[in-house]
């Protein structure tokens, strides 16, 4: 049999205790203890001792949702990092790309994920969808097509929408801040 | 003489005869019997190689399935006679066209059981011993028995499991912790073997990032726009299952549920006017199945038998220590040395021993460790081994979770002998503390 002991013993590095902590949640607290989030988010954990669940809060300060707060939840199973996380919004709301069960599009949380991405980039990402709504991806096509038709009419149906009223027969949640 | 063949699929007329012919290794004795120009210095060739080969080398393979049921083969017409073999699945009819170890009969029976039982009889004079359950369930003494590891696996999880635990059991005190993994794998006309060499050479998390991410179309497209019978099956599974069951999950392995989305996605092909949608392409897409080649499983399990083979007897140099082979358009291979990644997840990063009094607070801990002039470290997040926080940097709802340890004294949260598992926007990579008291 090889004697790779050996081997070993020629290497430099000398054994050295590896973490017992599985891949994903070494990467998940990496992720986590150096995110920098600014003041429009906001990470909420259930159960401090899990860091695998968590939500997120947005809320923009500029552009067409601001005055809202919108909330996700995170599940980050154990093939992370080689997995996205899963988001879903868990109201119902006007917007392009989300639909109205809380289903997200967003690239790099499906087609284009890496492992080199991270929770923070997941994140921004999320952010970027209320800055600027992309009405060529729809996951609502309603709210896409208002959106490339109607600019105006379809700021004044996000107000409608975030106040709880409804649009185009639809009831949607309120998310104002106040 | 042509051998005889009986049902049973025994091709000698004795086990007793077959035993007693030494001739049946002549093949395999004229490299263990010299040295070749590349053999390594710890050759010693003759019996004694054969003794370890043929009795004492005790071998793990991971899964009796494709690439398992070749690996088995290979291995006990190698000469290896104890081999143990694990494998939660039992055996499906769809199995049958490139598992040769099961029987229309076997259907459901375990594969490991089965796949142990067909060799033995097959191959007089080799022992299998089969475990039929899930790798996780076995602790690290359970790995510590074997001499080499091979792992024919088709699961990333499952890969990276074995991977962290045969990685986690090194321990310098005891050098026979130390195992070599060989693993395989194989996706259609694609696949890799390589060698692992725990700590020593790059790990299978190493190189987590050179994976192809599993197939996923953007979702507004298989919500408005589908073109294809994928993207259809996937509105099915991945927007209506949750909207009509809600909480309730999607089993893949469920007939009923599989036809459930087979009868969604063909009623929505129907809308658009798409073709294609069948039951064996609905069940492909949400278990994300890739046809398995059973050339390419016979290809990859013999460069993962020649490699255990190398090992156990030192005739010629291991893999070194990856090799991939690309069928699709011809046959092609490159094998190339896969580096270890320093700020790997299982294998990289460093560890220290914090030798701390009975006294110390959390908060001296943390101080001790930003103090340290070669570690670089500024802002430490501290997680117990398990992975829950103990003191967290950010973000700060976790922050403020954890704040209330620092001030507690370490014996009401850390044993002697416990692990910590520090994070660092300085560090690359992680750092295991070791927890010693004074």
């Amino acid at each position: 049999m090889i004697k790779i002991w050996s081997v070993k013993k020629d290497e430099q590095a000398a054994a050295k205790k590896k973490p017992k902590m599985t891949a994903a949640q070494l990467r998940v607290q990496k992720d986590l203890t150096e995110l920098e989030l600014p003041s429009t988010m906001q990470t909420d954990f259930p159960d401090p001792a899990d860091v695998l669940n968590f939500t997120l809060d947005i809320t923009p300060d500029e552009g067409i949702y601001k005055g809202g707060k919108f909330h996700f939840t995170f599940a980050i199973n154990p093939n992370y990092p080689h997995e996205p996380p899963k988001v879903r919004c868990t109201q119902k709301i006007y917007h392009p790309n989300l639909d109205l069960e809380g289903n997200v599009c967003l690239n790099i949380l499906r087609e284009d994920w890496k492992p080199v991405l991270n929770l923070s980039s997941v994140m921004v990402g999320l952010q970027f969808l209320f800055l600027e709504p992309n009405p060529d991806d729809p996951l609502n096509k309603e709210a896409a097509e208002d959106l490339r038709k109607n600019r105006e009419g379809f700021i004044q149906n996000v107000k409608q929408s975030m106040r709880g009223g409804s649009v185009r027969g639809e009831t949607f949640d309120r998310v104002l801040v106040s | 003489m042509s051998p005889t063949v009986n049902a049973n699929g025994v091709g000698r007329s004795s086990p007793k005869a077959y035993l007693a012919d030494e001739g049946r290794w002549e093949s395999i004795d004229r490299v263990l019997d010299r040295r070749g120009p590349w053999t390594d210095e710890q050759f010693v060739g003759g019996r004694e190689t054969k003794d370890v080969l043929r009795s004492k080398a005790k071998i793990l393979v991971i899964g009796a399935g494709g690439l398992g049921c070749e690996i088995l083969q290979n291995l006990a017409l190698t000469g290896f006679s104890d081999i143990h073999v694990i494998d939660m699945d039992t055996i499906d009819i769809s199995n049958l066209n490139r598992q040769f170890l099961f029987r229309e009969a076997d259907v459901g029976k375990s594969k490991a059981v089965t796949a142990a039982e067909f060799v033995m009889k097959r191959v007089p004079g080799a022992k299998v011993t089969p475990y039929h359950g899930k790798i996780q369930d076995h602790p690290p003494s359970f790995y510590l028995q074997f001499d080499i590891v091979i792992a024919g696996l088709d699961s990333i999880s499952a890969r990276r499991w074995i991977n962290a635990t045969l990685v986690q059991m090194v321990d310098e005190e005891n050098p026979d912790s130390l195992k070599p993994l060989i693993d395989g794998g194989t996706e259609g006309f694609k696949g890799q073997a390589r060698v692992i060499l725990p700590t020593i050479s790059s790990c299978y998390e190493c190189s987590i990032d050179m994976l192809t991410p599993p197939t996923a179309f953007p979702i507004c497209t298989i919500a408005n726009t589908p073109r294809l019978p994928e993207h259809c099956i996937e509105w099915a599974s991945v927007l209506e299952w949750p909207k009509v069951f809600k909480d309730k999950k999607l089993d893949t392995d469920d007939p009923d549920h599989i036809e459930w989305l087979y009868q969604q996605a063909s009623a929505r092909a129907a809308e658009f006017k798409i073709e294609g949608v069948t039951w064996a392409l609905t069940q492909g897409v949400v278990k994300n199945i890739i046809p398995a080649i059973a050339s390419t499983n016979a290809i990859i399990a013999a460069s993962c038998c020649n490699e255990a083979f190398k090992l156990a007897t030192t005739s010629a140099p291991s893999l070194n220590n990856y090799m991939m082979y690309v069928g699709n358009d011809s046959v092609y291979a490159y094998t190339f040395e896969h580096e270890r990644r320093p700020e790997c997840p299982v294998c990289g990063g460093e560890s220290i021993i914090a030798e701390v009094g009975k006294d110390w607070t959390l908060e001296k801990l943390v101080d001790w460790l930003a103090a340290r002039q070669d570690l670089q470290i500024s802002r430490p997040s501290l997680a117990y081994s398990g992975g829950k926080p103990l003191y967290y940097q950010a973000p700060p709802q976790l922050h403020a979770a954890t704040l209330k340890n620092l001030e507690k004294a370490l014996p009401d949260l850390l044993i002697d002998g416990d692990e910590v598992v520090v994070t660092d926007p300085g560090l690359p990579f992680t750092l295991t503390v070791e927890i010693k008291y004074a």
